[in-house]
């Protein structure tokens, strides 16, 4: 691990304006992630700001009958709260499917959505990789993708966003509470928030230099019945191949997001109206520009059986 | 690297010192750019099975290695070094975490147990007493990470904690032994022990009730 220096932010706006003026600066919380890239060097911070103390460990109503989630709200923590559970049933669910007791204790709600992609040539630091190493290629294309994006994909780049959450919270319409160096303040719709790879896929979010997540807001439940399907390659502790996260209304109308078919999670609206015409019909939308390789092209039909379960089992 | 002078010479002092030095012999890389070969220290105190300790250390230093290399509290174990594992598992304030993943410095003022501090040879926690008794283990190179874990999984069931196999997410979680294979899922056991490791869990969470 290279070396670094390390400080304590005091409040939000000062974390933002100290990461701005630092150059190699990074936010550290739960640093689950984060330290795990930072053994294999592949992040190389030269400066940490904890912001572990700043008070965004709450989870509050809103005004307009939403919650509000501060950045800092461990997995667990989210996964157990009584509103989550019986509002946002959804998002209960994909933070139970994601990795382990132990990492949800300290993995946190802004730290999940920045969490970096799992493609194994990202991670191998012999192989080229234009996210960790802009320009030098991609190994992943014409290697071993079973795992990669199918939709979204550029030449670039077919990695996925290995995040769960991120997906109930896409189907969810949350949207992205920040604080900028200058102390100003923005809310991000979550699918304004990821972006797709490009030319460009070491930029993963719209994020500005030093700009710090403080919250993730939840509009009013929706109600419905709210499911989250992941496949994986074993039962527990693995990430997706394909997952669902569906809202299903009595009168057959509902949402759906999918994990681990992209660069984000996908969600494309004019797929939503298809629900009541069936599984097939939605993932011929949702995934109709689909860009498979031979090792992932299971993908398409996994993710429209997938759907197909998690409909039926809506229906009940 | 702190002194090891508590240590007899033995194979692992060895391994530590020679890897000191291929870090040292690496260091003009570029690894401590800001002043040449100085790694950033920092002092902070942890509380460790009740008892508080002042450090001072390199800033990268993991929890795990605070405890195990500076602290000599090698009853947890490091195994993957990368969270995949679950052999550095510890309670800090009570809940568990994979030491491995995270800074010591971020636990300044945090209340550490290990393996060393739930029992003893001669008090033995009853977890660990469970696994005696159910050979919940072959090598035992997991089996502290396993123990600290199985303690939290009946805590966070207690606290209504759902998993990912609880049907009812609005209901108290169950605790049968589906119930513990999904909740210990973080911890990996090389030789195959899970079946009496879930009997020993059992066991403890049966006496309890």
């Amino acid at each position: 691990m290279k070396s670094f220096t390390y400080e304590r932010a005091q409040s939000p706006a000062d974390a933002a304006a100290a990461a701005a003026r630092t150059e190699g600066a990074k936010f550290i919380a739960g640093g689950t992630n984060l330290l795990d890239l930072m053994k294999l060097e592949i992040e190389t911070p030269t400066h940490l700001i904890d912001v572990n103390a700043l008070a965004l460990d709450k989870i509050e109503a809103t005004p307009d009958g939403g919650l509000r989630i501060g950045a800092l709200v461990r997995n667990t923590d989210l996964a157990a709260d009584a509103r989550v559970r019986r509002d946002y049933a959804v998002l209960s669910r994909a933070l139970l499917a994601g990795a382990s007791g132990q990492l949800r204790n300290k993995a946190t709600t802004a730290g999940n959505l920045l969490q970096r992609t799992r493609c194994p040539y990202f991670y191998d630091t012999n192989q080229p990789c234009n996210k960790r190493l802009p320009g030098s290629g991609c190994a992943a294309i014409g290697g071993f993708s079973r795992q990669h994006a199918i939709v979204g994909t550029s030449k670039a780049c077919i990695a996925t966003h290995p995040s769960d959450m991120a997906v109930a919270m896409r189907v969810l319409d949350a949207t992205v509470d920040t604080v900028q160096p200058d102390g100003k303040t923005r809310s991000i719709a979550l699918d304004d928030f990821y972006r797709l790879p490009g030319e460009t896929p070491h930029i993963e979010t719209t994020l500005t230099k030093g700009e710090l997540i403080t919250a993730v807001t939840l509009p009013k439940p929706v109600g419905g019945t709210q499911i989250y399907r992941k496949v994986r390659d074993r039962a527990s502790y693995a990430f997706a191949l394909v997952s669902v996260a569906a809202i299903v209304q009595r009168d057959g109308s509902g949402r759906v997001a999918m994990g681990g078919v992209a660069h984000r999670p996908w969600h494309v609206a004019a797929a939503d109206s298809e629900i009541p015409r069936g599984a097939r019909a939605v993932t011929a939308r949702l995934l109709a520009d689909a860009a498979t390789t031979h090792e992932n092209a299971f993908k398409v039909k996994l993710a429209e059986r997938t759907l197909a379960a998690v409909l039926a089992k809506a229906k009940g | 690297m702190q002194s090891s002078k508590d240590f007899d010479l033995s194979r692992r002092t060895v391994l530590v010192g020679a890897t000191a030095s291929a870090a040292i012999a690496a260091a003009p890389a570029g690894a401590h750019a800001k002043q040449a070969g100085e790694p950033a220290l920092s002092k902070f105190s942890l509380k460790v099975n009740g008892t508080a300790h002042q450090l001072e250390l390199d800033l990268r230093t993991s929890l795990l290695d605070a405890l195990r290399e500076h602290l000599h509290l090698t009853g947890t174990k490091k195994g993957c070094d990368h969270g995949q594992c679950g052999a550095c598992t510890v309670l800090v304030n009570g809940r568990r975490i994979n030491s491995c993943l995270t800074l010591a410095v971020m636990h300044d003022g945090d209340e550490i147990k290990t393996i060393e501090g739930l029992g003893t040879p001669d008090r033995l926690h009853p977890m660990q007493a469970a696994f005696v008794k159910h050979d919940g283990y072959q090598c035992g190179y997991c089996t502290p990470g396993q123990i600290c874990s199985a303690v939290a999984v009946l805590d966070e069931i207690k606290a209504g904690i759902p998993s990912h196999v609880t049907a009812d997410l609005n209901a108290q979680p169950q605790l049968n032994a589906t119930e513990l294979r999904e909740r210990m899922s973080g911890n990996i056991c090389r030789c195959g022990a899970y079946s009496n490791i879930v009997d020993a869990i059992t066991d403890v969470a049966g006496s309890q009730a």
